[in-house]
């Protein structure tokens, strides 16, 4: 498993198969037309959400993200998030975001936890149209906040 | 289209007091993104879930907050750390307004 820092760079190359993808997903017979460019998350996008979620400036470590290395179906693609705490009343998860760099929107899910879990750990299934980095933030009660990063590479992106 | 809307819900058998156990919800819905276009080239408008929650006893013990991002029939699970038997009741909204409700017994031992 990968983790980087926010302070390191997110960004991951862009991979020029925009053509291929598009004929791949025509020759399943799936009616996929994606939006003009201009409403893609980049990573800088996915940056300003991030800062909009969280308040302070998370730093890398806690928190797992469980999601398949290559993902053959952008549309559904298991994504699991855990973090790392004991989930008492006075030290516990209250929030895991996740975000994508590469989507035509950068937000996917956001979770609001608490003591009552016992456990941070959250299950999703989520769209990825075309390879990219996922993050995953948790927000902690004493105010810390904790970031994890991982790359997927698409065979066939989802539909956004 | 609501009536092809169904929520499930797994939640494990035989939990006794203390348990941390895993429940497992999905609801059939298209989540459109807003972001496809139709064969005349006009964008299908957005249409998702866009929130669940889960109370146990009246008391939130869970919410997801869900963007277009978020697959076809969208699968969502999550734990919870069982102290007393009681009822779980699980909402979710979608963009036109629907609400789309179930309840589960929560037994602990």
């Amino acid at each position: 498993m990968k983790d980087t820092a926010m302070s390191e760079p997110l960004h991951l190359a862009r991979r020029e198969h925009g053509l291929s993808r598009r004929q791949a997903v025509a020759a399943i017979g799936t009616a996929c037309i994606f939006a003009p460019a201009a409403a893609e998350a980049t990573p800088d996008t996915a940056r300003r959400l991030l800062s909009e979620l969280v308040k302070v400036a998370p730093k890398a470590g806690k928190v797992r993200i469980d999601i398949p290395e290559i993902a053959e179906n952008g549309n559904s693609v298991p994504i699991a998030v855990a973090v790392d705490s004991p989930m008492t009343p006075t030290d516990h998860v209250r929030a895991i975001h996740i975000i994508s760099e590469r989507n035509p929107l950068p937000g996917v899910a956001s979770f609001l936890l608490g003591p009552d879990n016992g456990k941070a750990e959250v299950h999703l299934r989520m769209r990825l149209a075309e390879s990219q980095t996922v993050i995953a933030v948790a927000e902690l009660s004493d105010g810390s906040a904790w970031v994890a990063t991982r790359e997927v590479k698409v065979t066939i992106g989802g539909c956004n | 289209m609501s009536t092809d809307i169904r929520p499930r819900i797994r939640i494990p058998q035989g939990i006794q007091r203390g348990d941390v156990i895993e429940i497992k919800t999905m609801i059939s819905h298209p989540m459109e993104s807003g972001q496809r276009k139709d064969d005349g080239g006009r964008i299908i408008p957005r249409m998702i879930v866009n929130r669940m929650t889960v109370t146990l006893n009246g008391r939130q013990v869970f919410e997801a907050r869900l963007e277009p991002a978020v697959s076809a029939n969208p699968y969502v699970s999550f734990f919870l750390k069982c102290t007393q038997s009681g009822r779980l009741d699980f909402t979710w909204t979608d963009d036109n307004g629907g609400l789309y409700k179930a309840s589960r017994d929560l037994t602990v031992a």
